[in-house]
């Protein structure tokens, strides 16, 4: 019974994504938070792994990820806490080392809880609508190189 | 005027910046029921004809809406073909994004047999 992802495009600068889930928020605050976790779930479509993920949870700490893909290549970014309110709201900034979103994107994500399950809506807020348009074009290229298939087998695991 | 390129960066843009507009998005919401004049689109705003033809001119732009050549009327009937693949674009990106949040699902009902430490509240 998690409620499903929805992705919006509010206004021309925005993407908004929401998702709900079947723990408390103290445990998907966690989740976000804490390296050794977030290492398991943010590695992106099958066959990527997350060889880098550094958190300094201090408002004006810095996080870096790095994503590989099967083929080697690695994909990295990175950024500065803004606003740390455990368990209920996370701003970071956000650059990646290619920087093709044309500079800092900001992302505050909002948990709230109720009956014991968690809705967490990402707000990513980008410098222009090019760059919310290539973070979108991103996406539908990493869909791609999933596959139907795997997204298949994937579905029947959970 | 040029004809749009579908399906191209350019054309998706264009789509995008003009989806962005909430009265474009009432416009067309309006048109997904059927073609109407530019006065009929107007009436259920608080604006003036000049005003929603601007946005109609956005909409036209991004090919979302066509006029008919009915030269008193001009109806106005909308596209489907780049809303469909705006569509499509959104729906690949949220692919990816469910993919690791099913995996942060199976992490966190695996979290649930960790007994907690205890949190200073």
């Amino acid at each position: 019974m998690t409620q499903k992802l929805t992705v919006d495009t509010p206004d021309d600068l925005k993407i908004v994504i929401t998702r709900a889930f079947a723990s408390p928020r103290e445990r998907v605050f966690d989740c976000l938070t804490k390296p050794d976790l977030v290492k398991r779930w943010m590695t992106g479509p099958p066959g990527w792994t997350m060889p880098v993920c550094e958190i300094d949870l201090r408002v004006g700490g810095q996080y870096r990820y790095v994503w590989r893909s099967p083929e080697g290549q690695d994909m990295g970014m990175g950024g500065t806490y803004k606003e740390i309110t455990p368990p209920e709201r996370l701003v970071s900034g956000e650059v990646f080392d290619e920087d093709w979103t044309g500079g800092e994107t900001v992302a505050t994500q909002v948990l709230t809880e109720r009956d014991g399950r968690t809705t967490l809506t990402t707000t990513v807020v980008y410098s222009s609508t090019a760059a919310r348009d290539a973070a979108l074009r991103s996406g539908m290229t990493e869909g791609m190189e999933m596959g139907y298939e795997n997204l298949d087998a994937l579905l029947e695991t959970v | 005027m040029e004809l749009m390129s579908y399906g191209t960066p350019a054309g998706l843009d264009a789509t995008f910046a003009a989806l962005a507009d909430p009265t474009r998005r009432a416009i067309l919401a309006r048109l997904a029921t059927g073609e109407a004049s530019v006065g009929e689109l107007a009436a259920p705003f608080a604006m003036s004809q000049p005003a929603i033809s601007k946005h109609l001119k956005v909409l036209e732009k991004a090919g979302l809406v066509s006029r008919g050549r009915d030269a008193q009327r001009r109806p106005v009937r909308v596209e489907a073909k780049p809303l469909a693949e705006a569509n499509a674009w959104l729906e690949t990106y949220r692919r990816t994004l469910e993919a690791n949040y099913q995996r942060l699902d199976a992490l966190l009902d695996e979290l649930k047999t960790i007994p907690q430490p205890p949190q200073g509240r």
